[in-house]
């Protein structure tokens, strides 16, 4: 058996290193569409300010890229590396969506982000647009097979266990394409993408108003990202909360720690809007409750019940006894007793198998579990509620601000006045580091609510592990903290020297620095 | 479904071949481009033609690398659970100097401090040199048989370690692999870059063209004389459900020249191999760079043939318990993934083989100073 530490320090590093590359995959989302908009401005009006844009943000958006391309490889590596067991048991589903990925778009964005900065002038305007046009293609496409790939493990559809293989393996490849959770989840990320990259234009945009420098640069920019900015973030919401919807569909536990809710409710069930969630009493204090709205969020009706955590938990305990037989069949399967008989018993049992696995971690040979162990393996299938049920509303919380400040930005632009409100520029400004936040706690309200499994109710996380060694572990830990450390450095410090110097960096004698211009000389009229 | 179990097996290890082949190609110039960085280029200003050379060009090229291994992840899961958690610490190493390529590539010009770009220069090396040296590493190692096992849930567990790693023949292979991408990237740079960089990276392609053909062909004398190799005894059919503990295997010296005897136009491959070098050498002393870049290519995919060929129908022998090494026929995916893959590899290589060809010729010509010199600010 795999010891304790080496599954708590996998999953650190998985967490770490994941976190860490989806700091530069959502402005990669979002700024390259911005870059298309940007660049077809140029090619329709033939406006030189608008080339000037889309390559100066284009320059950022490489720095970026740079880190992005980085710390993806080490995603690839890792389940190999460190999840080798998991590898072997759904790599035959798993597997492919990533191949896919490197196939219809790692290799479209990545062949055509090299002419988008070295082709200026060896490719028409038209041509250059669509190399820009198919490198935001490529970075969207690739976001749709990755969570179709992550789709698949919050609601494992489309597969089957063969005992034979000792692996799940695919039944049906349109069901794990078509996964409900991958779709929801695909245009909510890409949302959520399109926000960052909205905001980041927007902040930077507002610091050169701020100073007042490079004001027609910056006010097209301040123009087209708050209407982006305002397009996305209505969208990220709607989505969001159709994924609350499948989730009630196919998610219940996470749900309902979420919402921290212990109990089952008679239907509507109201949504808790604060509270203080108490995991060992089961029980949430001072919460401050709105009727109706939750259950009309995940059942779409008025009748449907959200079913709450302690009756999961019994039910799980029922599944748990369920998936001890179906171990002790598999056993008897693979030691040779193969008979229909047999087959046609494990078969009607084999669903549970992932909750027999679950009695892993208390006894090697599962058939032979206490009852107070299958209570212990039951109560490991409830998540931490508090860090599910805090990240979830401030990531909320963040979303209806970004509503807010693009469609202020938005307003002010119509009316030609954003230039003048400069507490609007301030607050585009100090917001550019919210929608990381809340994309972060987005990845943590969807992977550790899927907690304790690595394939919802199919493999457990702590099974999931490759047989190293503790020593291992912390090699490569040490390696990754103090790479990525590292290279964030000298990331940030790029990426603000740029972000300062503004577009002077292209050094196309146009622009602030470039002719001595001090600040105050700067048009007042923005 | 079109194709049979058996035959999409086949096709699956035929197709992770095109993939390394592919990556050894594209990106394999890169990397050989990257470990000659600090040697080729004495000014700063000749240093950025080398590094722009493939600026346009390294990220799609890696990406044969990502898909290589996305694609063993999906066609034989086993494969890649057993070889990337067997080989850990090797292949973080790996890892770690890949990392200094994207960052390297992209960040070095954008400050003019000299120390900045050296350092970035260095680590251009070290992601071109590591990979380059430890891939060839793994597959001596693979070669050997490394010592892993499979329990009753089909955990692969692996015995060995890191230094275990460095045994003579993996170094030789290692020496194999160095040499050959180092070759290929001196063959690209003397079709990319004029003089004085282009008759420097003549010299250095001919020299490790030469360390290439030697290195190989001791490996192939010493897989005849010295290296045990691997030979199924039994084992069910081949369309049978993938199981890599139903078949019984034992070593003997000399079994990995077996295929050889068995297909003899087999020997195509090493000879590719050895008369690909060869002609490199010639072609590339003659000034026929573009002719060069062709034969090297055949060259690095007839060693990888060779290695594969040999090895067949093993992919990852077990020196420990023979019996659980993995094979093509019982380390593949279920058939319909392997279908599945097969018809998505068999749209899109072709455009991606269209369209890559397409950014290639949009970039082609000679990098110059003066021409870096012109575009300082948006060059690498």
């Amino acid at each position: 058996m795999v010891p304790d530490e080496v599954v708590d320090l996998s999953r650190l590093q998985f967490a770490l290193t994941a976190l860490y590359h989806f700091l530069f995959v959502p402005l990669t989302l979002g700024l390259s569409f911005l870059l298309v908009i940007m660049e077809s401005v140029y090619v329709m009006t033939g406006r030189e300010i608008y080339k000037d844009m889309t390559r100066f943000w284009g320059k950022l958006f490489g720095i970026n890229f740079a880190l992005g391309v980085t710390t993806g490889i080490t995603m690839e590596f890792q389940f190999g590396t460190n999840w080798a067991y998991y590898s072997h048991y759904v790599g035959d589903i798993f597997g492919a969506p990533l191949a896919i990925e490197g196939l219809m778009a790692f290799f479209l964005e990545s062949t055509f982000i090299g002419l988008f900065f070295f082709g200026w002038d060896r490719l028409s305007k038209r041509q250059h647009l669509m190399v820009t046009f198919l490198t935001a293609l490529g970075s969207n496409l690739s976001a749709l097979w990755i969570l179709v790939a992550n789709g698949w493990m919050q609601n494992p559809v489309g597969a089957e266990f063969s005992f034979e293989t000792m692996r799940m393996e695919m039944t049906s490849f349109s069901a794990l394409l078509f996964n409900p959770v991958a779709q929801v989840k695909f245009v909510h990320t890409v949302s959520a993408g399109y926000v960052t990259g909205a905001m980041f234009v927007l902040g930077i945009s507002a610091y050169y108003l701020l100073k007042g420098r490079d004001v027609e640069f910056a006010r097209r920019s301040f123009a087209i990202a708050s209407a982006f900015g305002l397009a996305a973030s209505a969208s990220v919401i709607v989505l969001g909360d159709e994924s609350g919807y499948e989730l009630g569909d196919v998610q219940k536990v996470k749900l309902a720690a979420i919402e921290a809710e212990w109990e089952t409710h008679p239907a509507p069930a109201a949504f808790t809007l604060f509270g203080l969630p108490d995991q060992e009493n089961e029980t949430t204090h001072s919460a401050i409750k709105i009727p109706f709205l939750l259950g009309l969020i995940a059942t779409r009706s008025v009748d449907e019940e959200v079913t709450g955590l302690k009756d999961l938990k019994t039910q799980h305990a029922e599944r748990i006894r369920n998936g001890m037989v179906a171990y002790g069949l598999l056993q008897k399967l693979r030691g040779g007793q193969d008979d229909a008989a047999t087959r046609a018993a494990f078969d009607a049992v084999k669903e549970d198998l992932g909750y027999g696995l679950l009695l892993k971690k208390y006894t090697a040979n599962v058939v032979d579990a206490s009852d107070a162990q299958i209570e212990l393996a039951a109560a490991d299938t409830i998540p931490k509620v508090a860090p599910l049920f805090f990240s979830f509303r401030i990531m909320v919380a963040l979303g209806l601000w970004f509503l807010l400040l693009f469609g202020l930005s938005f307003w002010h632009c119509a009316r030609r006045t954003a230039g003048q409100r400069r507490w609007l520029l301030r607050a585009a400004l100090f917001s550019i580091p919210l929608p990381w936040i809340a994309a972060e706690l987005g990845w943590v309200v969807a992977e550790y609510g899927r907690q304790p499994w690595s394939i919802g109710e199919v493999l457990p996380t702590r099974l999931s592990t490759s047989t190293l060694s503790a020593g291992d572990l912390w090699f490569s830990l040490a390696g990754f903290i103090g790479f990525y450390t590292l290279l964030l450095v000298v990331e940030m410090y790029l990426m603000f020297k740029y972000a300062r110097t503004g577009p002077s960096s292209l050094g196309t004698g146009r622009y602030h620095s470039e002719h001595g211009a001090s600040p105050a000389l700067a048009p007042q009229q923005a | 479904m079109l194709l049979d179990y058996e035959t999409l097996k086949l096709v699956w290890w035929l197709l992770v071949g095109v993939l390394l082949i592919g990556f050894v190609v594209t990106d394999g110039f890169d990397m050989g481009v990257g470990a000659l960085l600090p040697f080729l280029g004495k000014t700063d200003e000749e240093r950025r033609v080398i590094i722009n050379t493939v600026g346009p060009h390294w990220d799609g090229n890696q990406v044969w690398f990502i898909t290589a291994g996305g694609a063993i992840f999906a066609a034989w899961p086993a494969v890649y659970a057993a070889a990337f958690s067997g080989f850990y610490v090797a292949m973080l190493l790996v890892l770690f100097a890949l990392f200094f390529r994207p960052v390297g590539f992209d960040y070095r010009s954008k400050l003019k401090d000299p120390r900045w770009r050296s350092t970035w220069d260095w680590g251009l090396f070290i992601g071109g040199a590591v990979p380059a040296l430890l891939f060839g590493v793994a597959f001596g190692n693979i070669i050997l048989g490394v010592p892993f096992q499979y329990d009753e849930l089909l955990r692969p567990t692996y015995t060995g370690s890191f230094f275990g790693l460095l045994r003579p023949f993996a170094l030789l292979a290692g020496v194999v692999s160095l040499s050959m991408l180092v070759m290929h990237g001196a063959v690209w740079l003397a079709l990319r870059t004029a003089d004085p960089i282009e008759s420097r990276a003549r010299r250095v392609a001919q020299v490790a063209g030469l360390v290439l053909i030697a290195a190989f062909a001791a490996a192939g004398v010493w897989l005849w004389l010295g290296v045990e190799g691997y030979r199924i005894v039994t084992m069910p059919p081949t369309d049978a459900l993938p199981n890599p503990l139903a078949k019984t295997v034992v070593t003997a010296a000399g079994a990995w020249l077996e295929n050889y005897s068995r297909y003899p136009w087999l020997l195509a491959a090493p000879l590719a191999g050895l008369l690909g070098a060869a002609a490199t050498i010639l072609l590339v002393g003659a000034g026929r760079a573009g002719w060069a870049f062709v034969t090297s290519a055949s060259a690095m995919a007839g060693v990888i043939l060779t290695a594969g060929g040999s090895m067949f129908p093993f992919v990852m022998p077990s020196n420990t318990h023979p019996g659980h090494s993995l094979t093509l026929w019982d380390a593949s995916s279920s058939q319909l993934t392997l279908t599945v893959m097969f018809w998505a590899a068999a749209l899109f290589v072709p455009i991606i083989l269209a369209y890559t060809t397409w950014t290639y010729r949009a970039m082609w010509g000679k990098w110059t100073v003066e021409y870096i010199r012109a575009h300082d600010k948006e060059a690498y």
